[in-house]
This record gives C-alpha cells, structure tokens and sequence, in this order.
C-alpha cells in the first residue's frame, strides 16, 4: 500500500515537474483509463468524422476544392491512425479499440452527427469544427502522456490548414451571389451551437475535469478554451460579414471578452444519449466497412501467412 | 491538327477524371484505414492529373474554357471516357481490379508520353510517371493477396476479372484522331501499350493464380461517348451544385 502511495506521489512529482509520462513509466491505473478513454474517443472523433465530410467529396463545386477536401478528409484519416498507435502504447490493441467504436460503447465528438446538408457545410465545419478542435489540440500538445503529445504536435499542423481552407470557403460564399451568402449564413446558423458543445459540459458540470488539470492531461478548463474559440471566431465572422446566430452576443468592455447567449445542454444531452440527427447512420457506415472489408483483410493476413511459410521452406 | 490533340488530350483526362470520382466514393468507406487513405491518394493522384489535362485540353481548343468548365459543363454524350472507368466500385475486389487493369494501360502510356512531340502533354506524362508506377504497384500487390489470399478471395477477385474483362479492349482501341496523333509523334503506338499492359496482366494474374479471361466481346462507345447507365449519374452527382449555380466562385 505504502509502495503504491510513494509511487503515486513520484509519479505527481514527475507531472509538476513537466516531465513526460512515457508507455514505460508507471502510472496510476485511473491515469492510464482516463487517457485510454480520451484518446480512443479522440481516434474515433477523426474516424467518424471524415464521413460528413466525404459526404461532399462527389459533388465539390470545383475541381480545387474537390482536391483540398479529398486532402482534408485523407489528414483525418491520418490523424485516426497516429491515435490508435497512441492507445496502442497503453496497452490497448487497435481491433479491441475499433470494437468499441462499432458497438457502441466508446464514444466520438458529438458534432459530427449533425449532417452536412451544403457545400457551405464544409466551409462552416473547417472553420468552425476543426477550428473548436485546434483549442483542445493545441492545449493537448504540452499533455502530460508523451506519445498522446507528440502525435497532436503532428496533428495541430495539418488542422490549422484545415481551418483556414473552411474559413476560405466561407469566406469566398459570403462575397458571392446573394445565394451563396444565404448558404454560407444559413450553415454558420446551424455549426456554431453545435460547435461551441464541442468544448464539453460547463467547469460547474464537469466532475472530472478537476483531476485531468491535475495530471496535466488538460491544461484549461472547458469554459476557458469554449470563451477564447467565441472571441476569435467572433471577430474572423465580422471580417467576412456573416452573423453569429446569438442574439446575446456582446462585447464586454470590462473583461475584454464576448458575452454570450446560453447553450441548449437538452440537445446536447440527446445528442450525446444517441438521438443526433445522424448518430444511426454513422455508427451504420462504421459498422458497414467494416463488415464489407472482413474478406479483405483475411486474405492480406492469409497471402502474408503464405508467403511467411513459402520463405521459411 | 488541334481538333485532334484536343480530342486526344480531353480522352486522357475523361479517363482518370472519372476513375478519380469513383475512387473518392470510397472515402471514408475502406476495408481498413490504410487503405482508406491509400484509395484517397489515389483519388488524389488521379484528380491532380485530370485537372493538367483538362487545363491543357481548354488550351488547345482556344475557345477559353477552364478545367471546371469541361468538368462541370460537359454533358455524358460529350464525355470520352473509356467505360471501364465509370463501372461501379462494387467490392474491393471490382475496384482493385478495375484499377489494376487501369494502371496496367496507365503506367505505359505515360511513360510513352514522356517522349511526346507535344511538350506539354510530355511534361505532364512526366509528373505522372513516378505516381503511376506506385499505383500499379499497390493495385498488383492487392490482385497477388487476393488471387493467393483465401479461397472468397480469390473467387471474388477471379469474378471482378470475368467482369469487367470485356472493357478492356477500348482501351486500346484506334480510330482517325488516334492515328493522326500517332503519326504525329504525339501519341504512342497503341499496339506497344497493349503489349506492355498483356505482358503485366499475364505475370500479375500467374503471380495470383488466377485466370485470364478469354478475349470474347469487348465493349466499345465510350470514346465516342456511348456509355454506360452509370454515367449520368456520376455526372449528375458531381455536377449539380455547380450547375445550380451557374457562373459563380467557388
Ligand atoms: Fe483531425
Ligand atoms: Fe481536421
């Protein structure tokens, strides 16, 4: 017991002293579950999310901006896998991971059960969804755990471009045709709700937030990084003249910040509990490749199997 | 003379724009996420290679259409793809065997255009060249795992070969514009691309151990844009917005 105990305390010592954490080290089992869960629910956000996206891949307007999506939604492929190594090095394997992706039980972010029902969708979600997700990720580049850290190093590189191409799309449909401006304002209307619940529950209800600030897994709180994402989008929709859908949105002089309206925490509990516009199809689409590419993957383990044997003979 | 390198040129680019598209149906969709991002590079490869040729083929017709104009604007009867392209991805197998037998005919034919008259169509040969010899690469590993692989594999890769066998033969098709290119020295021999495509098909399928189909009926029209049912959809698809909108930014 005492062990355990000196063990946990070296182990703090090590986080207050900004030490990595690395697969090898000790660490307390609630540290190794909690980072377990957050960045298996981050591999499956990527994973999950490149299908309102791929939505659009057959009918980008342009053959440009059909490029940089097929790119985008191929980064987020990328980024899946970088996670899934990541939980790997915690001693949990990809398959196990996946499985609980496809049954149901681990979760993803909640936004992308919503549907892109535009082309300006996909502008509203680079500036918007990747942009709420770059505060996290950025954050979570200094994260205690070393693998987790190093990969969202790679990660924030490619989401910062990811953000600024979905603010170019926006931004070239706002100064469009009066059609154009509506789809880009009608799309921000829909995303920005959404959007700012993709920086989880308030400080006031998150239970385990207090003990992720501890372990320096995260370094600001919910509302901290929800208040900085408001201010800069603000200002980033100001320039190309579209309108946040808040009609409590204010500027406060006092505290140099955005004040703001309240979010619909029913919709997104419902959201969350499974009742999202899209969670059935997307767990579907999971469940469907992966099914459909059993075969496949049986015969590149048996043709490697073969191949193994015919060397050795 | 122009008539003919734009018809050439538009060819090219029908080919690898619309096998492109159907690739990029897959995204997200993959048997595995390697090959998820693998198919979407592909996709990829395509895409970039389509829209130097598209660009070069408004070019060449002088009249000042963009790469989105012949993209976008074309109707199926005016597109000059050859059929195999706009067959369905079905499973992974109809996929990775069209491609195969794609990029069995691709790989060649650019490396032919490398040594093209006409310089632009070389030089975007020549940017294709290094992609075009990973993808047949990648595509033969797969028909190799397959045909080798277990025994549904190797019957589903055996049944994508039966059919999509009998649109191999208007990828190597000639007709006048063909010929006054060739003679020009701006299009290769197609009878040395077939050469090269049978020897690749033969070692590839042997490696597999699967078997060649018969050279029964090959289909034909796409180059004079008679195509499949397929096609208007793909086009319908991909064209809409763009459509709908006319004479916009994107
Ligand atoms: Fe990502
Ligand atoms: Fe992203």
């Amino acid at each position: 017991m005492t062990e355990v105990k000196n063990l946990e305390e070296l182990f703090q010592a090590k986080i207050d002293a900004e030490q990595k954490i690395e697969p090898k080290d000790w660490m307390p089992d609630a540290y190794r579950k909690n980072l377990v869960r957050q960045i298996s629910q981050h591999a499956h956000s990527e994973v999950v999310g490149m299908l309102p996206e791929g939505n659009w891949i057959s009918r980008a307007p342009s053959l440009k901006r059909k490029a940089i999506l097929l790119a985008k939604v191929q980064d987020e492929a990328g980024h899946g896998l970088y996670l899934y190594s990541a939980v790997e090095t915690m001693g949990t394997s990809r398959e196990q991971t996946i499985d609980d992706l496809l049954s149901g039980k681990a979760k993803y972010s909640s936004i992308f059960n919503y549907p892109t029902l535009t082309w300006a969708d996909i502008g509203a979600v680079g500036w918007l969804v990747d942009g709420a997700a770059i505060m996290n990720q950025v954050m979570l580049c200094r994260t205690s755990y070393g693998p987790y850290a190093r990969a969202m190093v790679r990660i924030c590189k490619e989401e910062s471009f990811h953000q600024r191409q979905g603010y170019e799309i926006m931004a070239v449909l706002a100064k469009g045709s009066p059609e154009q401006k509506e789809m880009a304002q009608d799309a921000l209307n829909r995303w920005w709700w959404p959007s700012l619940m993709m920086f989880g529950p308030t400080d006031a209800n998150s239970p385990h937030s207090a003990q992720s600030m501890k372990w320096k897994i995260k370094r600001q709180s919910n509302d901290e990084l929800r208040q900085t994402f408001i201010d800069r989008t603000v200002q980033q929709a100001e320039v190309i003249g579209l309108s946040i859908p808040d009609p409590d949105l204010k500027w406060n002089e006092e505290t140099k910040q955005y004040d703001w309206g309240a979010i619909d925490w029913t919709e997104f509990n419902n959201v969350v509990a499974g009742n999202g516009p899209c969670n059935k199809e997307r767990l579907a689409a999971r469940n469907k490749a992966h099914d459909e590419g059993a075969w496949v993957r049986d015969a590149a383990v048996a043709y490697a199997a073969k191949k193994a044997k015919r060397k050795a003979a | 003379m122009s008539q003919a390198l734009f018809t050439y040129t538009l060819r090219l680019a029908d080919d690898i724009l619309i096998l492109s598209q159907r690739l990029g149906e897959w995204c997200g969709h993959g048997p595995v996420l390697e090959e998820d991002i693998a198919l979407t590079n592909r996709a990829l490869d395509h895409l970039g290679e389509a829209r130097n040729l598209l660009t070069y083929a408004g070019q060449v017709e002088g009249k000042g259409r963009s790469e989105d104009d012949l993209a976008y604007l074309r109707m199926e009867r005016q597109y000059t793809n050859a059929k195999l392209v706009e067959q369905p991805n079905g499973d992974y197998a109809h996929t990775m065997v069209r491609s195969f037998l794609f990029d069995a005919y691709h790989l060649p034919l650019m490396q032919a255009l490398t040594k093209s008259n006409d310089a632009q169509l070389a030089a975007i040969a020549g940017k294709s060249v290094k992609e075009a010899t990973y993808h047949l690469r990648a595509s033969s590993e797969w028909i190799i795992r397959f045909g080798d692989g277990t025994e549904e594999s190797h019957q589903r890769a055996q049944a994508a070969l039966d059919n999509l066998w009998t649109y191999t033969g208007e990828l190597f098709e000639s007709d006048a514009v063909l010929e006054e290119m060739t003679k020009a020295g701006i299009a290769p021999d197609i009878a040395t691309i077939k050469e090269a495509w049978s020897k690749t098909v033969d070692q590839v399928l042997s490696e597999a151990t699967l078997k060649r189909p018969a050279d029964a009926f090959m289909m034909t029209g796409g180059r004079k844009g008679l195509h499949s049912e397929h096609m208007g959809f793909i086009l319908a698809e991909m064209q809409h917005v763009t459509r709908a909108y006319p004479g916009v930014e994107w």
